[in-house]
């Protein structure tokens, strides 16, 4: 019996292993069931079972309004951010082989924070009201990330192409120039916004509604499509600069077009979520562990796991310190570090 | 580069006076204008005049401030690049700044300090597990300490530090709005005070440092000939490891983590002194506090009428600088 299950379509092709999928189904499983419990937990406590009816009536009663318009985007903004936050530390660590690369680290979240402060900045009045609809601000944070990603690109080339090392430390010197103007542009504000955009830099998906989850998700669905098309050339890149040219892949424009993306996902994430650290470092680290590293299996596993971290953190966030709010983006840093010693403890040998 | 020991004597001297002149500098320029007959004034036959309270309050201390925690930093920077042979080294590359900050807020938010004191022995805590987790980390492995290793930890425990403290500040809204601009390294509106409780921390660091120059450029040839010419290299990374604290941490106590002046002021230093450690470091002194006068400066012109916090400055003048470095290559 065959142990793949290949997938063509057009220029989309690659193979899902079969064990993988069992794994992928039940993080699917694993990611409706803790959405469903999430949604019941809160000041009004909800059973699971009273939130899937509230789900699907609209009968207007109080439960069927806090499931539907208050936990919902919320819950499903988790989700969305999480998953593009690790397809983007996924690409990156494909491109850069490095298993410490993550687009915090490199500064990649950080560009999309700052031109998300500018655009809050710029288009906000003295009442703090937005002038410009919320809908362009994942527009502003997507030029941050990618114009980012192409600033440590372009420093990084060197001798006809760039180096993962490089790249790094690069990166992590250009995160600590734009962290320092971000931090201007909010003493700049006044102190409302401050404190507004210091919870949103630190990761927090409070307050959010519809709106927002309409104007992310066509951004997000449509990267995670162009991103499958490219699956089977990040198979390539993860073979090495000499390999892969030899098996025919156009490495450094790949690189590039790759890096772009892993940009604009991780751009997307921030626009509404804020900095969420280290998903994008853990959760492909995780699947790595459960689906090995084929790109067609880890791509969707790394995302379902972001996913599920996410939730859990922002469920942390909301619950613990009730009625305070601390931004999710503390705990998976708190989590995040620590592990991204861990791998660097079990890197040192190489 | 200055080869003859004149030259390098001449140049010290040099150096002292461009740094007294930038502190005049300091004083003297800004929103308010002030003429040197105010300054002299106000030393000598204080009137209670705005001018010159403003001369004797604020100007005054930020400039000697400035000088101060300019030389601080680069003389950490110097000695850490020296230890861990990382061209990249630098209190905020390192974590250690930031490590700085998390014990500073943490104490604030949590524990109610408010002394000059009890932020000081903060700060140096904070800096201190900083730079013990980060050089653990970054020297694990059989290849030991490798510039790359440290420095994705230094990003790494700076990531959590920065992130831990921006938590707690969203616990308590108030506190943010003072602590934003510390946070963002300034030496505006400092007290005097403040330095002057500092100073014997400070001058013990630079003293050492000023001592550990020699030692130090035996380290440099190499961990095993240093061991083999019958050097405890253990005790001089110590006193190093020493050093690093009280300056680095105490330069957070007082102005809050600035960045990149440990990374850039050692590597002009050697561009004009060459590898020796007895003048890289007294040379790094100088040129940090010039550096640093100068960024302060900028910092009330580049925003007018607003200032701009002078790590920003410092990150900005910094960035292109470490870039630099990073491309020519770290295996040297």
């Amino acid at each position: 019996m065959n142990k793949h299950i290949p997938f063509r379509f057009y220029k989309i092709s690659f193979l899902i292993d079969k064990r993988s999928l069992i794994t992928i189904t039940s993080l699917t499983l694993i990611s409706i069931v803790l959405m469903i419990v999430s949604l019941g937990i809160g000041q009004m406590q909800i059973s699971p079972i009273e939130v899937v009816k509230a789900l699907f009536n609209s009968s207007g009663d109080m439960e069927n309004l806090v499931v539907q318009s208050f936990r919902m985007p919320r819950i499903l903004l988790a989700v969305l951010a999480g998953a593009a936050l690790a397809l983007s530390g996924a690409i990156l660590q494909g491109i850069i082989r490095n298993p410490l690369a993550s687009p915090d680290i490199i500064g990649i979240t950080g560009g999309a924070a700052l031109t998300t402060v500018i655009f809050l900045a710029v288009f906000s009045d003295r009442s703090n009201t937005l002038t410009l609809s919320i809908h362009w601000l994942p527009l502003a944070s997507f030029i941050g990330a990618i114009a980012l990603g192409f600033i440590v690109y372009f420093l990084s080339w060197k001798n006809g192409g760039i180096t993962p090392i490089r790249l790094v430390l690069i990166g992590v010197g250009i995160a600590m120039a734009v962290q320092a103007v971000t931090t201007m542009i909010m003493i700049l504000g006044p102190i409302y916004t401050a404190s507004r955009a210091n919870i949103w830099l630190t990761g927090s998906l409070n307050g959010t509604n519809w709106n927002e989850i309409i104007s992310i998700t066509p951004w997000i669905l449509g990267m995670i499509f162009i991103l499958f098309i490219y699956v089977r050339r990040l198979n390539i890149q993860e073979l090495g600069q000499d390999l892969s040219i030899n098996a025919g892949g156009f490495v450094q424009k790949d690189r590039f077009t790759l890096l772009l993306l892993s940009s604009a996902l991780a751009g997307g994430a921030v626009a509404f979520a804020g900095g969420i650290g280290f998903v994008g470092l853990m959760a492909p680290h995780i699947a790595r562990r459960l689906v090995g590293s084929a790109f067609g299996s880890l791509l969707p596993a790394s995302a379902l796991i972001g996913g599920i971290i996410v939730l859990i953190a922002d469920l942390i966030a909301r619950t613990v310190f009730m009625p305070l709010e601390v931004p999710a983006g503390v705990f998976t840093s708190a989590i995040g570090a620590p592990y991204f010693i861990y791998l660097l403890y079990r890197s040192r040998n190489q | 580069m200055l080869k003859h020991h004149t030259f390098k004597i001449s140049g010290i001297f040099l150096g002292i006076i461009i740094v007294v002149l930038l502190m005049w500098s300091s004083v003297v320029l800004g929103l308010t204008k002030v003429s040197t007959q105010d300054v002299i004034n106000s030393l000598f036959s204080f009137d209670g005049s705005n001018q010159h309270i403003i001369i004797q309050d604020t100007r005054i201390p930020r400039a000697l401030i400035a000088a101060a925690a300019g030389a601080s930093l680069a003389i950490a920077g110097a000695v850490m690049q020296g230890l861990t042979h990382n061209p990249l080294a630098s209190p905020s590359i390192f974590g250690i700044n930031a490590g700085a900050s998390f014990f500073v807020v943490l104490g604030v938010t949590f524990f109610g300090v408010t002394s000059l004191e009890g932020f000081t022995w903060l700060a140096f805590t904070g800096a201190a597990i900083a730079a013990i987790i980060v050089y653990v980390l970054g020297s694990m492995g059989r290849d030991g300490l490798t510039p790359i290793k440290i420095t994705l930890a230094g990003a790494a425990m700076a990531a959590l530090f920065s992130s831990l403290t921006q938590g707690m500040l969203t616990l308590n809204e108030r506190s943010l709005d003072q602590v934003l601009f510390w946070l963002a390294g300034s030496i505006q509106g400092r007290d005097l005070d403040l330095l002057i409780g500092l100073l014997p921390y400070l001058l013990v660091g630079w003293l050492l440092s000023l001592l550990i120059g020699k030692h130090m450029n035996v380290l440099a040839m190499g961990e095993d000939v240093a061991k083999g010419l019958g050097q405890r290299t253990i005790l001089i990374k110590i006193f190093g490891a020493l050093i690093v604290v009280l300056l680095a941490g105490g330069t957070v106590a007082i102005a809050g983590p600035i960045g990149f002046i440990g990374i850039v002021i050692p590597h002009v230093a050697r561009w004009f002194v060459g590898i020796d450690y007895r003048w890289v470091i007294p040379y790094s002194g100088l040129l940090g506090a010039m550096l640093l006068l100068m960024a302060d400066i900028g910092a009330r012109y580049v925003i007018a009428p607003q200032e701009a916090p002078v790590g920003v400055v410092t990150a900005l003048i910094g960035v292109p600088f470490f870039i630099y470095i990073a491309r020519r290559g770290i295996h040297e």
